[in-house]
């Protein structure tokens, strides 16, 4: 397990340099293209990498925030959401983090869970209200345990700078796609030798196809790493909670709304739990944030040995379940009992989409 | 003058080595003494909820005293077994949960017990606090588990047998808590 997270945390930073390898081609090809030639394009390339630092610290220090104000997420307390907050406790001292994550709520209808922040020190879990009405307590304990598995594995250190590196090559491909069509060609014919024209001329036509192709090239990276991380973080979460089948029940509910989130954008949808822009189907494409949740919840029933009809239904009581959750289903009275009387209607038909 | 530079890079080397081993280990240890000390939080927490889970109940659950009477002696119990290390203090707390799942099944008979808010919020308490004592028990056995490997391996044993680093027990749940008698009501 700690050498799948080892590994994973070094492709990450490979992928993460391949990010920075693009800016830095961008850089150069822009700045050769329209300023003077080779120091024009170190010149810019040197601008960049200032401008992408100074960026990053500010993202790394107020990333977090800025996603749960864009999300909408309200921090609540433990008298506020009991369940919620103890749940996060546990899952906290199962990870063996230093310190509770702040605990945030959405109030959206459809169920989803985000974990934002730069350390365990300073991170943050937010689940929808929605998922709070529909889950029970095992699968909630699911849900968290996932998210905690983004904060104790540094994915969403990760994201935060990469989600910032990411955005800032879409955002100087876009500045200078507009400009070259506005006002670089014209300046750009005004002076200096043929040689260097020519050359100035090639590199406009790269830096054109590098500012089409860069930001393409950079969300398929991101993306690709986002859903291996998923996995990792489905696995990690059963590592935490010995309960594969938590997880694979949650999934399964949140696989059966169809409902979309109002405050997630394509720039924050990597970070949910599950996809909550629902473009929901069984192949995977360059483009995704998520892989397919069918193919999740079928992992975690392998991990379970049980089949899909282990999904259906209520469970009646808790059967050779290990050890934590056996607690929370025995007395599974207070927890369970409340939410299904607070909660309204239950997603009637729980079974596994694309099969 | 080169047999002298290569000897110091050696022996650089080595104490870098064995001083690396070292902090590992005490770094293991701190771990573990840090989950046991997590273990223990909860422990006292659930040892402050259960007096007032039994007075909030004992008005309506006035024919299962002895039900409660059980909870309270295995408290006692557990309290004392403070003292004595982890063996008998995972014994006590086993003992303890088992009394504690029996009041709750007990507890599904009174339909006005669980309609109280009060005793409501006290269950829920008391079972994330369950869960917290499982999850951090979990977490302290990984920790030993880790910290025993590197006092019985080849080569920091070396080094934790220079250093008197010895190997610790897990807290383990006892024979008696998987024949816990439970109260089937279904």
């Amino acid at each position: 397990m700690y050498e799948q997270i080892a590994r994973n945390r070094r492709a990450s930073w490979l992928l993460a340099g391949l990010v920075v390898a693009i800016l830095a081609g961008l850089g150069f090809a822009i700045g050769y293209a329209t300023m003077n030639g080779t120091s024009g394009g170190i010149g810019l390339l040197g601008v960049f990498g200032v401008v992408a630092i100074v960026w990053s610290i500010i993202g790394y220090y107020s990333g977090d925030k800025m996603i749960l104000a864009v999300s909408g997420a309200r921090r609540v307390t433990h008298a506020e959401e009991p369940q919620l907050y103890n749940v996060v406790e546990e899952m906290t001292i199962a990870a063996g983090l230093p310190q509770v994550p702040a605990v945030y709520v959405l109030d959206e209808a459809s169920p989803n869970a985000l974990a934002t922040g730069r350390d365990p020190q300073h991170a943050s879990i937010a689940v929808t209200r929605g998922l709070l009405d529909r889950l029970d307590r095992e699968e909630l304990q699911g849900v968290v345990a996932h998210e905690m598995s983004h904060i104790r594995n540094y994915d969403i250190r990760f994201e935060t700078l990469v989600g910032i590196l990411v955005g800032m090559i879409a955002l100087i491909a876009d500045f200078f796609l507009r400009w070259s069509f506005w006002g670089g060609m014209g300046r750009r014919r005004g002076g200096g030798n043929s040689g260097g024209d020519q050359a100035q001329a090639i590199f406009m036509v790269v830096a054109l196809v590098l500012a089409i192709l860069a930001p393409l090239a950079a969300y398929a990276v991101q993306f690709a790493v986002s859903r291996k991380r998923e996995y990792l973080a489905d696995a990690t979460a059963v590592e935490l909670t010995r309960n594969p089948l938590g997880l694979a029940r949650a999934l399964n509910r949140i696989a059966a709304d169809t409902g979309k989130l109002k405050h997630a954008n394509r720039a924050t949808a990597h970070l949910y739990i599950a996809n909550p822009l629902k473009k929901s189907k069984a192949v995977t494409g360059v483009f995704d944030t998520h892989p397919p949740i069918s193919e999740r919840i079928k992992i975690l029933l392998e991990m379970a040995h049980v089949g899909p009809e282990a999904l259906g239904g209520r469970p009646a009581g808790p059967e050779g379940a290990p050890a934590p959750s056996v607690e929370a289903g025995a007395s599974g009275g207070p927890s369970g009992g409340a939410t299904a009387q607070a909660s309204p209607p239950r997603v009637p038909p729980p079974r596994i989409p694309g099969e | 003058m080169i047999a002298v530079i290569v000897l110091i890079v050696i022996v650089v080397v080595i104490v870098a080595v064995l001083a690396g081993m070292y902090n590992g280990l005490v770094k293991r240890r701190n771990q573990v003494d840090n989950s046991w000390s997590q273990i223990d939080v909860q422990l006292k927490r659930r040892h402050d909820l259960i007096p007032n889970l039994v007075e909030a109940v004992k008005d309506y659950m006035s024919y299962e005293q002895e039900t409660l009477t059980a909870v309270t002696q295995a408290r006692a119990a557990a309290i004392d077994a403070g003292k004595q290390g982890p063996q008998a203090v995972a014994e006590a707390e086993n003992a303890l949960t088992g009394t504690l799942k029996s009041l709750f099944a007990v507890a599904e008979n009174y339909p006005d017990l669980k309609a109280n808010q009060n005793v409501m919020q006290l269950q829920e308490e008391l079972t994330s606090t369950e869960n917290k004592i499982a999850f951090a028990r979990q977490f302290y056995n990984d920790s030993v588990l880790t910290f025993n490997n590197k006092v019985q391996t080849f080569p920091s044993n070396l080094i934790a047998g220079m250093f008197n680093f010895t190997t610790r027990q897990f807290f383990e749940a006892p024979e008696s808590d998987r024949a816990v008698p439970t109260v089937d009501l279904r």
